[in-house]
């Protein structure tokens, strides 16, 4: 924000999950953040780096997401944990997924991602993942700084709303 | 009357405030943006985004399934 001043709001969302449907509550919730003049900062850590990479290939999973149940032909197609045990599953969901993101509307990751950056959203990369999980700082996108917990303490403390996904 | 027209139709949030936001950076004080819009949650989103933002909703209508809305710049 170039007009920040002392009444801006400001918050923060520390990324943790890196998978398609994840990937979406916090660039969605970021990028409107940004739009309503809101000052934001995203750390990216563990799995949620992944989201910062050039190129991206995100997966959804079923395992873990008990919930999860796909539309198909005016019904509803339950996911239960069991099925991601059968090979390929993961792949259909995905791809279930990707179409329903066109079909619907609604906006690529990719495009979320570039919104952000476009609205002076501040995309911290946490230093320790880079270095547990062996990343290469030329994945990621350039407009990530390098940080680590404090780093996101600091703007949490001035911040108004700070969550965790 | 409105200056500019932003067809958001299609699009589901966050895209209509994404790009509502755009074209209003673009627009000075004053000038009048209309929206169209089919997603349903946009009546609440646009009337959030405006009283968070300080511009001002000037009116909002539906015809069928499209959404209208007029935004002053503030």
């Amino acid at each position: 924000m170039l007009d920040a001043s002392e009444n801006t709001k400001k918050m923060t969302i520390i990324v943790t999950k890196g998978t398609l449907d994840w990937a979406y509550p916090p660039f969605i919730l970021g990028t409107t953040a940004a739009a309503m003049d809101l000052d934001v900062t995203m750390f990216f850590t563990f799995y949620g780096l992944q989201l910062l990479k050039k190129d991206l290939d995100l997966k959804v999973s079923t395992l873990g997401n008990p919930a999860m149940e796909m539309p198909m032909g005016g019904m509803h197609m339950s996911m239960p944990n069991i099925v991601s045990m059968v090979p390929g599953v993961d792949r259909m969901a995905t791809t279930m997924m990707k179409n329903l993101i066109k079909k619907k509307g609604v906006a690529s990751i990719e495009d979320l991602r570039e919104a952000a950056v476009e609205s002076d959203v501040k995309i911290i990369g946490c230093q320790m993942t880079l270095d547990l999980f062996e990343l290469d700082r030329k994945d990621l996108i350039e407009e990530m700084e390098i940080g680590g917990a404090a780093t996101w303490m600091e703007e949490a403390a001035k911040s108004d709303i700070n969550l965790y996904i | 009357m409105a200056d500019q027209t932003l067809d958001a139709k299609g699009l589901n949030c966050p895209l209509p405030i994404l790009k509502t936001k755009k074209m209003l950076k673009g627009m000075t004080s004053g000038q009048v943006l209309e929206v169209l819009a089919t997603d349903p949650g946009s009546i609440a989103d646009m009337t959030a985004f405006c009283n968070q933002t300080g511009n001002e909703l000037l009116s909002q209508s539906n015809e069928g399934d499209v959404y209208t809305f007029e935004i002053k710049v503030a």
